[in-house]
């Protein structure tokens, strides 16, 4: 407990270096491809905020100067499985940036979907010592929430504060500087399999990198891709990706939910290539150019050539209607929605106020998905694409894109975690010897 | 398209020929990576675009100047090329003038310049001869300099002397600021200069000079100033008159004294000092004749007007 603390805490600082440095690279490793962005933060927030703009989430204060995206190998269901592949692949992604940006990158944010994330509702209280609440006791309160036991093979990924109740108040977001006796806290936490994330830690060291940030695909989606209001009612982002799909769900601006659903678009793909007999980058290029899931008549006539690779070019000349595609692709993807349907079920979706679903990632690209999920998932469904960027390239303005951009705004404007709280010691001398340090540091 | 049964000269079997192409992976190897890295780094980019030319010429030269002989050839061309510079006409000098020297002068200075003409200006060391031409006493001021011409010209500035000064190893002249420009042997080789003597009489030679002058209607009986107690001036006359004069303001009580004199002639008279210490009372000591002459004059002076 403490030693993941302290290597969060580690990992924060790291991340305050990088932005003094200027320069820190977002690597997105997904199933189907690697995504890379270089960003240059240009100081503290010249952001000069007018009338009712805010500062837009801190993503005015940072540029996309170098991105690359590279097909991924040795990653499945969102996980590393050949570390030499992944290493491989991560190398192509960051060296093309680099060479896109002109400046040499050392520290690198990474978010992954898959690892089997689980949401933990913490509850916590204290009395407070002092009349007022102060920084402290927020730590204290956070240090007070009682931990499941999420298993030994398991990380913390994410701990926000959710909630701060003071008293019979709740809903509170920041009650520092209120009055009260009792502060309550509710926190998120999400944990993952902590081999994955050795393993990705492994790949990004072997090339020469730093880790200055961890994140899960599944909330950094939603980040970039619900909008405010969305974030602020309750909304549910579902990040389709090629091995997982990843679910979170957000209320008040905090993501109170998150899981994933080991199924993504390379099934779809697989399913493609081993209903028409044909090599898996064939199902791919047919799948992203024919693909859809909704069948009406014209589908019948509009014939495909699948141009199997056998060898026997003369005689292989197999078509296939557009309609028998769509019998092939519409049940998987039936299924993943199914699948994500029953998660927002069992988290308890329905209770929300808001019920607004917002399909994003590579897979919510296949045409007529909208309409069958509206069917599966509710009426309030909306195809999402990410957050507008600065300098960021067209070619990665779509959906597929989302868990990137969602990490760079991330990295500048990170939400609130447990560890950016001083856990108070526990004996009064060593507070003493702690608030000795920092009358020191204060005032020299 | 191509034949089915082609292989490659020497090649392995087909399948694996085949499967050659599909190899190509877009990633970089370890030490492709790292080489690109590296080349991003600025410091390194720096070193590499200024440090590395630096570095190779200067290691192409230090490996050239290693060879003794090319050292020596880089010598001999500065050599030879400072040589041909120094030995243009325009920068020959050729000649000596001193201006303004007495013969004894110039034949001391002759001979302190030794350089046998014609010689490379750049080779004359003129400060260095303007320090030592300073060196004499009997200059003032010397100005050495290249005249266009190819000529050394040293115009020199004799100090002039004004008065001899008795001293206690012989007569000294002195000019106007109290230097000693030379010795002479009798007083009569310089008989037109005023003489002074005492302990300190140089120091003031501008006021003896001043008393000089305003003893001009006595001037040829004027022997000299001698300081007594490096405080004050006697004048010395012939005839062992002396005129002991204040050590404030010792030119009114000269000219006092001359003013008397030319009034009742009272340097002629019979008397051996003229006392002008105090101001008030100005006192005359007489002679021994005179005074006893004085003595009779006085009692049959008195003893007549009795009478």
């Amino acid at each position: 407990m403490r030693h993941l603390y302290q290597s969060q805490r580690a990992m924060r600082n790291m991340r305050r270096a990088a932005m003094q440095r200027g320069v820190v690279a977002i690597l997105d490793v997904g199933t189907s491809k690697i995504a890379c962005l270089v960003l240059r933060f240009d100081g503290p927030q010249r952001f000069v905020g007018a009338d009712g703009v805010g500062s837009m989430a801190g993503q005015s204060s940072f540029r996309v100067i170098g991105a690359a995206t590279t097909r991924s190998r040795g990653v499945r269901f969102g996980e590393v499985s050949a570390m030499q592949e992944t290493e491989c692949a991560i190398r192509t992604a960051l060296n093309s940036a680099q060479k896109m940006a002109q400046v040499r990158v050392d520290h690198v944010i990474a978010c992954f979907s898959g690892a089997r994330p689980r949401s933990y509702g913490l509850a916590g209280e204290i009395a407070l010592q002092g009349a007022v609440v102060e920084d402290q006791d927020i730590g204290r309160v956070l240090a007070a929430c009682d931990l499941p036991d999420y298993g030994a093979e398991r990380e913390v990924l994410h701990a926000h504060p959710v909630n701060f109740a003071l008293d019979h108040r709740s809903g509170l977001s920041d009650p520092r500087g209120q009055r009260g006796q009792v502060l309550a806290t509710d926190m998120h936490l999400l944990t993952v399999d902590v081999a994955a994330i050795e393993n990705l830690l492994y790949c990004i060291n072997r090339c020469h990198l730093e880790l200055a940030g961890l994140a899960s695909s599944a909330y950094v989606s939603g980040v970039a891709s619900l909008v405010e209001d969305e974030q602020e009612l309750g909304a549910a982002c579902i990040d389709m990706g090629g091995g997982a799909t990843g679910i979170s769900i957000f209320l008040r601006k905090h993501m109170i939910y998150a899981d994933s659903v080991r199924m993504g678009g390379d099934h779809v793909t697989s399913d493609i290539s081993m209903g028409l007999q044909v090599p898996l980058s064939v199902a791919e290029r047919i799948k992203t150019f024919h693909g859809g899931v909704v069948a009406t008549g014209m589908d019948d006539r509009e014939m495909i050539e699948t141009g199997g690779d056998t060898g026997d070019w003369e005689r292989d000349r197999r078509t296939v209607s557009r309609a028998e595609l769509i019998g092939i692709m519409r049940p998987r993807v039936e299924e993943i929605l199914e699948e994500v349907r029953a998660r927002l079920d069992a988290a308890g979706f329905e209770h929300l106020p808001g019920q607004s679903i917002v399909l994003t990632g590579g897979g919510s690209q296949i045409p007529g998905l909208d309409g069958l999920a509206s069917r599966i998932l509710g009426h309030q469904v909306r195809m999402g694409r990410p957050l507008r960027v600065q300098g960021l390239p067209q070619a990665a303005t779509g959906p597929a894109f989302s868990g990137a951009v969602g990490l760079a705004l991330f990295a500048a404007h990170p939400q609130d975690e447990w560890w950016d709280f001083e856990i108070p010691a526990e004996r009064h001398n060593g507070r003493s010897f702690r608030r000795a340090v920092k009358w020191f540091k204060d005032n020299w | 398209m191509f034949a089915l049964n082609r292989r490659r000269p020497g090649g392995p079997a087909p399948a694996a020929a085949s499967g050659a192409p599909m190899r190509r992976d877009p990633a970089p190897s370890r030490w492709d990576y790292r080489y690109q890295r590296l080349m991003l780094t600025p410091l390194f980019r720096i070193g590499l675009r200024y440090g590395l030319p630096l570095v190779l010429i200067g290691g192409m030269a230090a490996l050239w100047l290693a060879n003794p002989a090319n050292r020596a050839l880089v010598t001999d061309r500065i050599d030879a090329a400072r040589e041909m510079i120094h030995s243009r006409p325009e920068f020959t000098v050729s000649a000596l003038e001193i201006i303004g020297a007495q013969p004894a002068l110039h034949q001391a200075i002759e001979a302190l310049v030794d350089v046998e003409f014609p010689v490379s200006s750049f080779q004359l060391d003129l400060d260095a001869l303007r320090a030592a031409i300073s060196e004499f006493t009997a200059v003032a001021a010397v100005a050495v300099r290249v005249r266009p011409g190819g000529t050394l010209e040293i115009a020199v500035t004799e100090r002039v002397p004004v008065a001899v000064w008795r001293y206690i190893d012989g007569l000294r002249l002195i000019d106007n600021d109290g230097v000693m420009t030379g010795m002479i042997l009798s007083r009569a080789d310089r008989a037109d200069l005023p003489l002074i003597a005492g302990d300190g009489a140089k120091e003031v030679i501008l006021e003896a000079l001043l008393l000089f002058r305003t003893a001009e209607p006595v001037f040829d009986r004027v022997r000299g100033l001698v300081r007594m107690g490096e405080r004050r001036w006697d004048m010395v006359l012939d005839r062992d008159q002396r005129i002991l004069l204040p050590s404030d303001d010792p030119v009114a009580a000269l000219e006092r004294v001359i003013a008397l004199h030319e009034a009742q002639d009272l340097l002629s008279r019979d008397i051996t000092i003229v006392d002008m210490r105090d101001s008030a009372r100005p006192t005359i000591r007489l002679t021994e004749p005179a005074i006893n002459i004085m003595r009779n004059v006085r009692e049959t002076g008195i003893r007549a007007t009795r009478d």
